[in-house]
């Protein structure tokens, strides 16, 4: 249609109302869309900087009256969170935000690109492969946390294959590992997935030219399939960043809440929230927002990943056959 | 080939492990053996005691998964035809925000929607007379789970129907509205046929994120008789108190994911079919 009305405006005979009923319409049918977004999206976030800002009720007033009411502290919530009682936690649980996530999109993006090239040059079982690669996606993170949990029970099966005594879901490093482990599995198919989709838009010629300029496997692989799969990998990247970084169910259910070694600002924000300290799960909540939303604009910004490029293109131009996959791929990120 | 057989022992591996110890026998749940054997379905059974209630979260789960991908798919698909089709002003700005929205973390919105939820007068006046009319507190009930699943199931829905819509040959479109359709009567009489495929796997998709959603549906509700399965599962309780009750979980956890892994499959094959399909060859 873009193209269709940019030829038809620059010859002029385009009538005028067409075009005002073609902008019309459009808000009619985008604006439900953006209602439901701004009541469910934008008004919480909105809500919750306001709520930041104050704090329950707690303790007795000069006269000895107990307080009542949400009592406004400015940024109270947030100095607390650096200086006060529950810095160590906070900053604790900004640690493993950090860590994980670093972590688990590094094993991801490695297991993922391997699993991208070897599902490229399958020729026999593609059908099996597509299906089991599906399988992890589809598991509710929830009932893979539990599947993990019964995995690393101190009689369980990575300690009789590793022959270790481990108490893996226990606070200390082990915890971690399991945590890395679990999400790896989970979501490096996903990574896979994507950027599969990215390799498939590689024209065939480009390996035959460097078939003919005598370039080595390696050299291919390096020179040719990366680059031209990058922007794939960049939007892949980037989704599994943002998720690492809300990152909830499967410390919660597969360690447990208030467990210093997996707790994450998730997890903290719920936790307060879960106590009606409203205030300052809010404020968690907040940074944890300002976290996410520096991290996509620097992604976006100094990599160029392209966002908006990619839910543009899948256009016809790209063979239909592709379709499943991207779409798929998509499916998994908000989840 | 051998890096195709890792892959998918990497993938099916722990699925296989879980299948495996739901069909144990209660006695050897901690046998390493990998085939289970006897093979039982005690575990099975014991999902569907009265005192566990599984049926009722899975029935819930049904109901909050399911309306929020009805109402996602209504509202979604006018969007989607918009930003597929139509050539508006602002137009990236909205494909930009609804792609924002979906990166969000679902914590920054839980905490206010369940400040406002818990009792609709911590809103203040406006609040409390909203709460008047449809409810004190929100929570344990489906409202309060399905409305901030639109949060996620909204913008996944939008991002999927845009491209599919994006598919469809609009050489079709242009031909009715030349023949007289408003581009209103294009849409409903020409690309809903056409789109249903792609609308179908859209829902599949949407109905499998809302499925699994775990955060929203345990913050909103503290009543058994009201939690998804997912959060029920994480919260079957033992015999005895401390022990986790494992084999009972991994039954549930088939339970819950089976249907999901056999829609995959399905949804593989209806998007091929629903591809080749279309009105111009």
């Amino acid at each position: 249609m873009a193209v269709a009305a940019g030829a038809v405006r620059k010859a002029g005979k385009r009538p005028k109302n067409r075009e005002e009923g073609a902008g019309r319409l459009a808000a009619i049918l985008v604006s439900p869309t953006m209602a439901v977004l701004g009541l469910v999206v934008l008004y919480p976030i909105i809500s919750a900087l306001y709520t930041s800002l104050y704090r329950e009720g707690e303790g007795l007033d000069a006269q000895g009256f107990v307080i009542e009411g949400d009592q406004f502290v400015g940024l109270g919530n947030y100095a607390a969170m650096f200086a006060g009682a529950g810095a160590d936690r906070f900053v604790n649980a900004l640690y493993n935000t950090t860590f994980f996530t670093v972590t688990t999109v590094l094993f991801e993006t490695f297991i993922g690109v391997a699993m991208a090239l070897v599902m490229h040059r399958a020729f026999r079982g593609r059908g099996i492969l597509r299906a089991s690669i599906l399988v992890p996606w589809a598991i509710p993170t929830a009932v893979s946390a539990l599947l993990w949990k019964w995995i690393f029970q101190p009689d369980g099966a990575a300690n009789a294959l590793l022959r270790t005594e481990i108490l893996w879901t226990t606070e200390g490093w082990q915890a971690k590992v399991a945590i890395i482990l679990a999400d790896t599995w989970k979501t490096a198919p996903f990574i896979g997935l994507l950027v599969l989709a990215g390799l498939q838009t590689i024209p065939g010629e480009v390996y035959e030219a460097a078939k003919v300029d005598g370039a080595s496997g390696w050299t291919q692989l390096f020179r040719i399939t990366l680059p031209l799969a990058k922007p794939a990998l960049l939007v892949a990247v980037l989704f599994r960043l943002l998720d690492s970084l809300r990152m909830f169910d499967l410390p919660y259910v597969l360690i447990g809440p208030r467990k210093d070694s997996v707790e994450v600002l998730s997890m903290l924000a719920f936790d307060e929230a879960n106590q009606t300290r409203y205030g300052p799960a809010a404020a968690y909540a907040t940074i944890l927002f300002l976290y996410v939303a520096v991290i996509a604009f620097l992604f976006v910004r100094l990599l160029g990943a392209d966002v908006i490029g990619a839910a543009k293109s899948q256009r016809k131009k790209t063979p239909r056959a592709k379709a499943p996959t991207a779409t798929t791929a998509t499916g998994g990120a908000a989840s | 080939m051998i890096g195709v057989a890792v892959i998918i022992v990497y993938c099916l591996v722990p699925f296989y492990w879980m299948v495996v110890s739901a069909f144990r026998r209660p006695d050897d749940q901690f046998s390493n053996l990998p085939i289970p054997w006897p093979i039982s379905i005690e575990n099975f059974v014991a999902v569907f005691k009265p005192d566990v209630g599984f049926g009722r979260s899975l029935l819930n789960s049904l109901i909050v998964a399911g309306t929020a991908t009805i109402l996602t798919l209504i509202i979604g698909t006018f969007a989607a035809y918009a930003l597929a089709r139509l050539d508006f002003r602002f137009k990236n700005v909205v494909l930009a925000v609804i792609i924002a929205t979906s990166m969000f973390p679902g914590i920054s919105l839980i905490v206010p929607l369940l400040k406002a939820f818990t009792d609709w007068g911590n809103l203040g006046p406006v609040g409390a007379f909203l709460g008047s009319i449809w409810g004190e507190s929100w929570i344990n009930t489906y409202q309060a789970m399905i409305l901030p699943s639109l949060s996620f199931a909204l913008p996944l829905a939008v991002f999927n129907l845009t491209a599919f819509f994006r598919q469809l040959p609009f050489d079709l479109e242009q031909a009715a509205m030349i023949d007289g359709c408003t581009p209103g009567q294009a849409f409903r009489k020409i690309i809903i046929p056409l789109a249903a495929p792609g609308v179908f796997t859209t829902a599949i998709i949407t109905f499998i994120a809302a499925w699994n959603e775990f955060i929203i549906a345990l913050s909103m509700v503290n009543e058994k008789e009201m939690q998804t399965a997912t959060v029920a599962i994480s919260k079957f309780t033992g015999a005895y108190g401390f022990d986790q009750p494992f084999g009972t979980q991994m039954a549930a956890g088939v339970l819950v994911t089976v249907p999901l892994v056999v829609a995959v499959l399905i949804f593989q094959r209806r998007i091929i079919a629903g591809l080749t399909t279309g009105g111009v060859k």
